[in-house]
């Protein structure tokens, strides 16, 4: 039985089963949501006046709720979210999230015509990879992929045919790229693929580091000289914990470069609705902002992305909500910020405790989480441990989960499913999570391996 | 530092180009949103712009999207949605109980109470559910397994999932798909996009589109020579042909997929769209179970439908689902482990397709007012259906069968010789000639008929019938006097 149905069936009714524990904690998926963390008032407001626009004159929603909703419902076509789009999204809102983009990047132009928004960033980057992959070609095409990374991009990837070439995170370096690990994949794929493309996710999922502004220069730098095509998952943008780490954008680096680097690096930035302090993810909006791609190709990926017809509307206005939230002197400005800052300092506090009580846990060590959704502790498993899961037939690191999941009623993910070094274990949960769930989550998680050592030692 | 570096040599070109691309995106084309449309959007941003124009608007009617011609949304639907998007309003009294519990029970189904969680990849289960007994009841009571069910963002992606599970092989062993022309261009897209191969059958234009299978056998033993047909599509009611197929072709169809071995995939999406007298939607799976189980236990199918088109007209909310039926059980593995990779279906168009399959019942308080709501938004287009075969039919050089369902006109435009030739000199093609002009002329847009295929020196157009039903009379007038002009002055 694979993990993934064992997960389904523990989580699924044990009703009468007696355990050690009332409830099964999932922190498995990177959602603010299911986590027990609430989502934004301004936001669902707006939609919700979007939906059922008699409510853009109710009372009952503040006046900027209400005039928001109006705009962007006169932004649609025939004045309705039921309408479709134009390819790319909403012109108004696709110009908006451009002017977001130049805002973030302190003033490096951006192009409405070089975003796309689709129904999830993964989404726009599968449009990407089947661009960009030729199944058909001999040699095939490779795309370097983080080790770890999260398994929907690897899928896609081999889904189209194309060839993972991973490159090495340095865990004992705070999860950090070397370039000369990037060196080493490229020259492994001479003779069995043909790279065009580096994908990237900064800040890391599930790694969870913070990539520093050298860093990116000198990936910039590696993809210039290796004529490979730029992928930059950036949608964990929002999420950065660090006190010294710092988001800056894959396209602001590049800006910054000049020329000749400026005119000539291709990249496909991504971002999402779904991460952040919106954490809309069941609503599925992502854009993707392409930089320096040659116009014919543009040309073509205008039709691709056509053949989706539009993003959902509502995934859209999220974008455009998570962009332009509401300013000091808005109406809603003191409720969303008080709401922002209430998910901020909870995870700023989560990703605090699990480093102090993971890395206080023999057997645990847990590299500093400086963004993103996740933490990927290392597990030092003793031989018996190992020896115990392959009679199991499974990985010793699934093993772990499982035994976790049956006495301790919490559901993690084994680091095998996001790739990792040879005989190194890792396992990945959520962080975004209300206090209370984390706390329940370290201990029980706490308790659990101390006995799981003492039985294993 | 790599060899071109070292060596001095300077980087010259892109990564990405013509050249290094998938050639197979190169192939893909989609008309309702191409060419014409692109000139379309031009023309409002000049019109915005202050540039005169013998027109002061531009009228899209190339597009199946009610809500954008003003159809007004279904209220029930969009209340529930609101309570579910911000569920302090189901304090709010202004708001039917009805709604407010449908609201309670899909959010209770949601992670977190929030529609903006994800939802399992296939869907939410209680929708699925949902899904499976509408189904049923639509059936007369032909189980439906809601593990059959995989929700979708919009028909379209489950209609392009089902096909990367094809399409396969090499050479002549490569995946045939065959679809009828003129065919809705999302599955000529998939086809290029997926470097399968497009099997065309003609449906009948004389005999008001229907599908005759003794034309389909000839597609298939033609394609045979040079491919694997495995797929047949079909869209009943049909996109851009609007016809309903008779049960006796369901039938005709159902056992040619079986003694050919082929997959059949049902696009159903127009089922509740039906307006001519003695036309009815029979469900492929409905007919394949009445079929007995000679069939119904061995034909693969999959059948489509959605929240964009019937009377809820829907289209941004992107949602949509399949069933599959007989589907093998390692290969159904394969399938939900595909699905996985869209993440999830957007969780308002779940919501949304819950209430569609899930509607007021006649004791609760917002059923009037939906029935009403329901029956006015259909009658609208039955009426505007048969409003525009009559006047078509009066032009000389138009021809138009009888739009049986579904949202469009299709009609056949005789072009005077003089206007194929010009349109060879200009590069392009006779229809396209056609709708270009008349779109700079009178503002009008509609798709030439060569972006859904048709029979080789005939010309078409698809027109939506779902303007309102007086500006859809001044549309078909001023078609009427352009391409009366368009003859004269290529003649």
């Amino acid at each position: 039985m694979s993990y993934t149905e064992r997960k389904k069936n523990k989580t699924g009714s044990t009703a009468g089963v007696r355990k050690p524990f009332k409830e099964v904690i999932n922190v498995s998926m990177g959602d603010l949501h299911t986590s027990g963390l609430k989502p934004l008032s301004f936001v669902r407001q707006v939609l919700a006046a979007c939906l059922y626009p008699q409510l853009v004159n109710s009372s009952r929603l503040p006046v900027d709720v209400r005039q928001r909703a109006q705009r962007l419902l006169g932004e649609c076509v025939g004045g309705s979210i039921g309408s479709y789009t134009a390819t790319a999204g909403i012109p108004e809102v696709v110009q908006r999230i451009s002017e977001f983009i130049t805002r973030r990047d302190g003033g490096v132009p951006s192009s409405p015509d070089n975003i796309y928004i689709s129904p999830g960033s993964q989404w726009c980057l599968m449009n990407m990879l089947k661009v960009l992959v030729n199944s058909e070609s001999s040699p095939r095409t490779g795309v370097l992929t983080p080790v770890p990374s999260h398994c929907t991009t690897t899928s896609s990837i081999v889904g189209l045919g194309g060839v993972i070439v991973p490159y090495y995170l340095t865990e004992e370096n705070g999860w950090q790229l070397q370039v000369e690990e990037l060196q080493r994949a490229l020259d492994s794929a001479k003779g069995i693929c043909n790279p065009v493309a580096l994908y990237i996710i900064n800040p890391g999922n599930p790694s969870g580091q913070v990539q520093s502004r050298k860093s990116m220069q000198e990936v910039i730098q590696f993809v210039r000289e290796n004529r490979l095509f730029l992928l930059a998952d950036e949608v964990y943008q929002d999420l950065v914990y660090g006190e010294h780490s710092e988001f800056i954008s894959y396209k602001r680096v590049l800006a910054e470069m000049g020329p000749p680097h400026a005119d000539t690096v291709e990249l496909a930035s991504f971002h999402s609705a779904s991460k952040g302090f919106i954490g809309e993810c069941g609503l599925r909006g992502g854009y993707v902002e392409l930089v320096n791609l040659d116009p014919a190709v543009m040309k073509h990926i205008h039709t691709l992305f056509s053949t989706d017809s539009c993003a959902p509307v509502l995934g859209q206005m999220a974008l455009d909500l998570m962009v332009n939230p509401p300013q000091p002197g808005d109406p809603s400005y003191p409720l969303d910020d008080m709401e922002r800052e209430h998910i901020r300092k909870t995870l700023v506090h989560n990703v605090k405790r699990v480093s102090e009580v993971l890395n206080s846990l023999p057997g645990f060590c847990c590299q500093p989480v400086e963004g993103g959704a996740f933490a990927f502790p290392r597990l030092f498993l003793p031989p018996k441990a190992i020896q115990k899961a392959k009679e199991m037939g499974m990985q010793p690191d699934t093993f772990y989960c499982v035994r976790l999941l049956e006495e301790a009623g919490v559901l993690i993910l084994p680091g095998c499913e996001y790739g990792q070094k040879e005989d190194t274990h890792h396992v990945r949960f959520c962080i975004l999570n209300p206090q209370e769930t984390m706390e329940e989550v370290l201990r029980r998680i706490s308790c659990f391996h101390t006995q799981f050592m003492r039985e294993v030692s | 530092m790599s060899q071109q570096a070292a060596n001095g040599v300077p980087h010259r070109g892109k990564v990405l180009t013509l050249d290094s691309m998938n050639p197979n995106v190169k192939r893909v084309e989609y008309a309702v949103r191409g060419p014409i449309v692109q000139r379309a959007v031009q023309i409002e941003k000049e019109l915005k712009e202050g540039v005169k124009k013998p027109f002061t608007e531009v009228i899209k009617a190339n597009i199946g999207d009610a809500h954008a011609m003003g159809q007004k949304p279904i209220t029930f639907l969009r209340q529930v949605l609101a309570l579910c998007s911000y569920p302090e309003l189901l304090e709010d009294n202004k708001f039917p109980e009805d709604a407010k519990q449908r609201a309670q029970r899909i959010l209770d189904a949601c992670g977190g109470h929030s529609i903006g969680a994800y939802s399992a990849s296939q869907g939410i289960e209680c929708i699925r559910q949902d899904v499976a007994r509408y189904i049923e009841k639509r059936d007369g009571g032909i189980p439906s397994n809601p593990d059959n069910i995989y929700l979708s963002t919009g028909a379209s992606d489950a209609i392009v999932t089902m096909l990367k599970l094809l399409v396969r092989g090499e050479g002549r062993d490569r995946t045939g798909v065959m679809i009828s022309i003129p065919q809705y261009p999302l599955y000529s897209a998939a086809v290029a996009d997926l470097g399968a191969v497009q099997v065309s059958y003609y449906l009948d234009e004389d005999k008001c589109w229907s599908l005759d299978v003794t034309e389909v056998r000839r597609a298939l033993n033609e394609a045979r020579q040079h491919c694997n047909p495995r797929v047949l599509c079909i869209i009943n009611p049909g996109n851009p042909t609007g016809q309903v197929q008779s049960r006796q072709c369901i039938e005709d169809v159902i056992k040619f997929a079986k003694e050919e071995h082929l997959f059949l995939m049902a696009d159903e999406v127009y089922q509740d769209n039906v307006y001519a007298e003695g036309c009815k939607f029979h469900s492929f799976k409905k007919v394949l179970f009445e079929m007995g189980p000679e069939y119904s236990s061995t034909l693969e199918m999959a059948s489509f439908h959605s929240t964009s088109k019937c009377y809820m007209g829907e289209c941004g909310f992107r949602g949509g689902y399949m069933e599959v039926i007989n589907m093998d059980p390692e290969v159904k593995a394969q399938l939900t482990k595909l699905v996985s990779v869209r993440l999830c279906p957007p969780v308002p168009g779940q919501a949304l397709l819950d209430l569609v399959v899930n509607p007021p019942l006649p004791d609760e308080p917002s059923y009037t007012t939906f029935m009403k709501e329901r029956s006015a938004v259909l009658a609208a287009l039955a009426e505007k259906a048969r409003l525009t075969e009559q006047i078509f039919n009066t032009v000389p050089g138009i021809t138009c069968n009888p739009v049986q369902g579904a949202m469009y006109t299709f009609p056949r435009i005789t072009l005077p010789q003089k206007a194929i030739d010009k349109a060879k000199e200009e590069g392009t093609v006779p229809d396209m000639l056609y709708c270009m002009r008349l779109l700079e002329e009178e503002g009008i847009c509609l798709v030439p008929g060569s972006g859904f295929g048709q029979r080789e020196g005939t010309f078409h157009f698809r027109m939506t019938i779902l303007p309102p039903t007086e500006k859809l009379k001044v549309v078909l007038e001023k078609i009427s006097h352009f391409h009366q002009r368009f003859t004269k002055e290529f003649s």
